[in-house]
């Protein structure tokens, strides 16, 4: 019987496992894809103040350094936001890889193309384990606790805890890798538009002088994202000259944080937990930083020999107090922004200046975003929502 | 039949699984279906972002 076993080696996994390996317990991760972090799911880009969590990032796994963000409303005109701290766009290949190397390194085992396809239970209802599939051959992983970092895409979570995401809570994304592309190489491009993208909004995310992750995410709903990024490249010429070098899709959760995360020998952490800025869709930092976290919490449960619920829920009061609060009134923010017509959208980038949108997409000091908004007289019924 | 997957378009991006509240759909190599847990609800066509699910609800 090993200490921990962990289903899924994305960043939460993989973080989870390297932090309770380095307090010296027994860790197993499984993943059920042929390569860790094949084929990517993601827009690639990261903070560099991620790196107080994750630790330096190797050169090999940053395609393109950023100094900050350029936001177009409706009508064209941009803003361009520089960040004090910049960041980056990864390879998620050679990033997943390195934090999977990470984890073995401080002594955890992970094991690629390898599909959890059950978890045991003993007769009190504890979990205390997992099945698994690996090569055609079944086999069976006893371990004291049980951590689903699957991500959103598995059902163990709803099986469980009864946790899934509610359809309106996730932008539904089509992305395109391209190469030879036009755009300015060092700033992220955010194109604002209820027209292109309703709810959710484009992206260009460049990695290198002309190759760039290109994508769009909108509410679920019957005309698809593919249909919605023919639109974008009609008034795009610089994009759509380009050729798709690859192609992804996914649902990203962008609301529906869990409240409680934990029962009897099991934890969730990261996207399996909805734990994604509700803003922006970025996932990954939250998902290192719920992996640590919940492997603090599992390690002082495993020392005092207690993986109940009631000693894990510890990390649901960490993670609330920590993140959840915070992401929660940023989802207050996006239910505001989502009400912005292309009108209101145009205005506030009128409105706003670059070290506003700062803090804006933080989520931070809604209150000076109010008084931004009082400046236009269309956006003072948005300013008194945000007050 | 009344929930069609289209195997050709699908990404295998997990996007149904997600957003499925009954946990009736897995992604292995390809999205398979417990039609037992199944309650047509359209929820996974809706959410698909390539039209790769048709359900007809009954
Ligand atoms: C189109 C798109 C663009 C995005 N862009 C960005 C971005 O630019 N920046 C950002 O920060 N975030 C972005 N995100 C979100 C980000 O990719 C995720 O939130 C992040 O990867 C979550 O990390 P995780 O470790 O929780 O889960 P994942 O990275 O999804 O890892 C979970 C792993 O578990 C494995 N798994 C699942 N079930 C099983 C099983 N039964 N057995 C074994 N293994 C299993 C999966 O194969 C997977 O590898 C984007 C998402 C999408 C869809
Ligand atoms: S129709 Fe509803 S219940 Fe059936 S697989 Fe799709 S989301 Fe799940
Ligand atoms: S959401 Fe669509 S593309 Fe993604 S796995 Fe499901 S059926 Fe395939």
């Amino acid at each position: 019987m090993i200490d921990a076993v962990i289903v899924g080696a994305g960043p939460a996994g993989t973080c989870c496992a390297k932090k309770l390996a380095e307090a010296g317990f027994s860790v197993k991760v499984y993943e059920k894809r042929a390569e860790i972090g094949a084929p990517k799911r993601c827009g690639e880009g990261l903070s560099e103040a991620s790196q107080n969590f994750v630790g330096k990032i190797p050169e090999r796994c940053i395609a393109q350094r950023m100094k900050g963000a350029r936001l177009y409303a409706p009508n064209g005109r941009y803003l361009d936001a520089i960040l004090t701290e910049g960041g980056f766009i990864l390879e998620r290949k050679v990033f997943d890889k390195w934090l999977a190397e990470e984890a073995i390194k401080a002594g955890a085992s992970v094991q690629a193309n390898t599909f959890v396809s059950g978890l045991l239970k003993d007769s009190k209802g504890y979990y205390t384990g997992v099945k698994g599939e690996f090569m055609g051959n079944e086999f069976e992983e006893k371990a004291r606790v049980v951590i689903c970092a699957t991500g959103a895409e598995s059902p163990i979570r709803t099986q469980v805890l009864g946790v899934y995401s509610k359809v309106n809570l996730v932008d539904s994304c089509i992305q395109y890798e391209m190469t030879n592309v036009d755009m300015v190489p060092d700033m992220i491009h955010i194109y604002l538009s209820n027209i292109l993208a309703p709810r959710g909004y484009v992206w260009v995310f460049p990695k290198g002088e002309h190759r760039a992750n290109v994508g769009l995410g909108i509410v679920p709903q019957e005309k698809k994202p593919g249909a919605y990024m023919e639109e974008f490249f009609k008034e795009h010429p610089e994009i759509s000259k380009g050729s798709i070098i690859e192609v992804n899709a996914g649902c990203v959760p962008v609301g529906g944080l869990v409240k409680d995360m934990v029962t009897n020998g099991f934890v969730l952490c990261g996207e399996a937990a909805n734990h994604v800025n509700p803003i922006h869709g970025g996932g990954i930092k939250e998902a290192v930083i719920s992996g640590q976290m919940a492997a603090d919490v599992i390690g002082e449960c495993l020392k005092k020999n207690d993986v109940s619920k009631t000693a894990l829920s510890k990390y649901n009061d960490d993670w609330w107090e920590l993140r959840g609060n915070h992401l929660k009134r940023v989802e207050k923010l996006r239910e505001t922004l989502e009400k912005l017509s292309d009108q209101d959208l145009n205005d506030l980038v009128d409105a706003l200046k670059p070290e506003d949108i700062i803090e804006f997409a933080r989520g931070a000091k809604l209150s000076i975003l109010a008084k931004v908004l009082m400046r236009k007289p269309r956006l003072v019924g948005i300013a008194m929502h945000l007050l | 039949m009344t929930w069609i997957i289209n195997i050709n378009k699908c990404m295998r991006c997990g996007g149904c699984v997600s957003v499925c509240p009954t946990a009736a759909l897995e992604l292995r190599d390809n999205v398979i279906r417990d039609e037992k847990l199944c309650k047509l609800c359209g929820l996974c066509d809706q959410a698909c972002p390539v039209d790769a699910i048709k359900v007809n609800k009954p």
